[in-house]
């Protein structure tokens, strides 16, 4: 009887894989995870706190470790988060504070502005590459825009520095040379994440607007200038 | 004929005239006879050059770029980025150098307005104005980096580039209702021509860094007449038509527009000091019709 119904299926040749129907099947539905865990499951909910900041804090690390020396690696892609670009903007604003909060018209960029220059900036430009028929994601591109004003932040703590040391010409100088690189090195990070999902013929027009975005908040680092410092 | 029951293999029809035999009712058209219909209609598909809108029309029917997805998707708007650098590149060059034969919308965008043109030399001007400004007031001995200057500039550049364009649109589409004419621009083509003719600009309000009062205000009238000439020449085809009147004062607005904003442009970010270091306020009325009848 049995042979007989094995002839009429289909797949014939493959009888003594299948399993009969008098043999009942029996087991567990759970899935072993590996030592009993009853008292530490695997969840981050009950993992210490500074484990958690860590972890996190690790990554945005890793990454800004990629931006400094640009190489083709997917961290940046794969892994976005905007936690690095937040801590930079943050930290670039308020480098950029002078202290002037007495009248409207003097004094440089507020924290706001900054704010809205390089978030704003970061959501066109992504636009701009998506309209253009780019292949990174949104959050991809904000989040490589992000990470590639680490040198520029860097470069503010040194102008900073070279402001409180020895203001004057030379610390001019200094500090042209200091922003010029950071930015050329910016320009390069950010460049070298985003040129690649873009089409030969349009690669111009993508990093043009990049070239623009970091020029102006180059320029915002470069003219800095404490109050006290400044001429009448 | 096939007889079996395959009914993938192939058969052959037979010729048009065996099929009327067998269905009387059936009809058949022949593709000469439909164009030999229409030519004596009047409707000749073939003559382009007599209504270049029509033939227009009918480029962009056959082409089949043009599709139409609905405005709230993002399709909709990525066929105004459909250019290429070396596009964007001649349209620059394109309103640099406007010459009288070459209209900018007919010989440049040829049916393919962009929206990146325009947005990005609008923003690189408001920056280029902006950090020239700084840098002139700078070098004028007073230093103050008013950022919210930024602010200002966009404000003005970008409704120059994109309300006026609006108006002029709106005043157009107006006008075409009165009088029959064939030369009539889409909006996105009218924001295109503002967005490139702005583009001469930008080298002149570098150029204005120089702290020489007399080549401020030369490179000023030069930069405004290069983009007026562009912008007159774009649109005296759409306006000749029309009452000479009408089209004399359509044309005196453009030029007065885009004289308003250079001059406001200059006065703005590039004030002379005055010696007790304040920046100077901008001049009376009379000043100012002075300085624009000489340019």
């Amino acid at each position: 009887m049995a042979a007989e119904e094995e002839a009429s299926r289909p797949f014939a040749g493959l009888s003594d894989v299948s399993i009969s129907e008098d043999i009942p099947v029996e087991g567990d539905i759970s899935v072993p995870v590996g030592p009993s865990r009853t008292d530490e499951e695997f969840s981050t909910l009950d993992e210490p706190v500074k484990e958690t900041i860590l972890r996190d804090l690790r990554a945005v690390g890793n990454k800004f470790i990629h931006v400094l020396y640009p190489r083709r690696s997917s961290a940046l892609l794969r892994d976005w988060d905007l936690w690095g670009p937040l801590l930079l903007c943050v930290t670039l604003a308020l480098l950029l504070q002078d202290g002037t909060a007495d009248s409207d018209l003097e004094g440089g960029p507020q924290f706001a502005e900054v704010f809205v220059v390089v978030w704003f900036g970061s959501i066109i430009i992504t636009l701009n590459s998506k309209l253009l028929g780019g292949t990174l994601s949104f959050f991809q591109s904000l989040c490589v825009l992000g990470y590639c004003i680490l040198p520029l932040t860097v470069a503010m703590v040194v102008c900073r520095v070279v402001l409180l040391a020895a203001p004057g010409t030379v610390s001019f100088v200094v500090r042209l040379v200091v922003v010029t690189a950071s930015f050329g090195w910016s320009t390069f990070a950010s460049t070298a994440f985003l040129s690649d999902s873009q089409p030969a013929n349009r690669r111009a027009l993508v990093v043009y607007p990049v070239f623009l975005f970091y020029f102006v908040i180059g320029w915002m680092v470069l003219t800095y200038f404490p109050v006290k410092n400044r001429q009448p | 004929m096939a007889s079996n029951n395959d009914p993938f293999e192939f058969r052959e029809f037979e010729d048009e005239g065996n099929l009327l035999d067998t269905n009387r009712d059936a009809t058949t058209i022949n593709i000469e006879d439909v164009k030999r219909q229409t030519k004596a209609a009047g409707f000749d598909p073939d003559a382009d050059d007599e209504y270049p809108a029509r033939s227009d029309d009918r480029e962009e029917l056959l082409s089949g770029q043009k599709k139409s997805a609905p405005f709230w998707t993002f399709e909709y708007y990525q066929k105004f980025f459909d250019i290429e650098t070396h596009h964007v590149k001649e349209r620059i060059l394109g309103s640099l150098l406007p010459w009288p034969r070459k209209n900018f919308i007919q010989f440049y965008l040829r049916k393919n307005p962009d929206v990146y043109g325009p947005f990005w030399i609008c923003t690189t001007l408001v920056f280029a104005v902006f950090i020239s400004g700084n840098i002139s007031n700078f070098m004028n001995g007073k230093y103050n980096p008013q950022f919210r200057k930024v602010t200002i500039a966009a404000t003005m550049i970008f409704s120059y580039a994109w309300f006026v364009p609006l108006a002029l649109w709106g005043f157009l589409l107006w006008r075409n209702n009165k009088i029959l004419n064939l030369v009539s621009y889409s909006f996105m083509e009218i924001v295109c021509v503002y967005g490139y003719s702005l583009s001469v600009y930008i080298p002149a309000v570098v150029l204005c860094i120089v702290p020489l009062e007399w080549l401020k205000w030369v490179t000023m009238v030069v930069a405004f007449g290069l983009s007026g000439s562009v912008l007159v020449m774009t649109f005296w085809p759409a306006l000749k038509e029309d009452h000479p009147r009408v089209a004399m004062a359509t044309v005196s607005a453009i030029v007065l527009l885009d004289v308003l904003l250079a001059v406001v442009c200059k006065m703005y970010f590039f004030s002379t000091p005055q010696p007790s270091g304040a920046p100077v306020a901008p001049p009376t009325a009379g000043q100012l019709k002075a300085n624009t009848s000489s340019s």
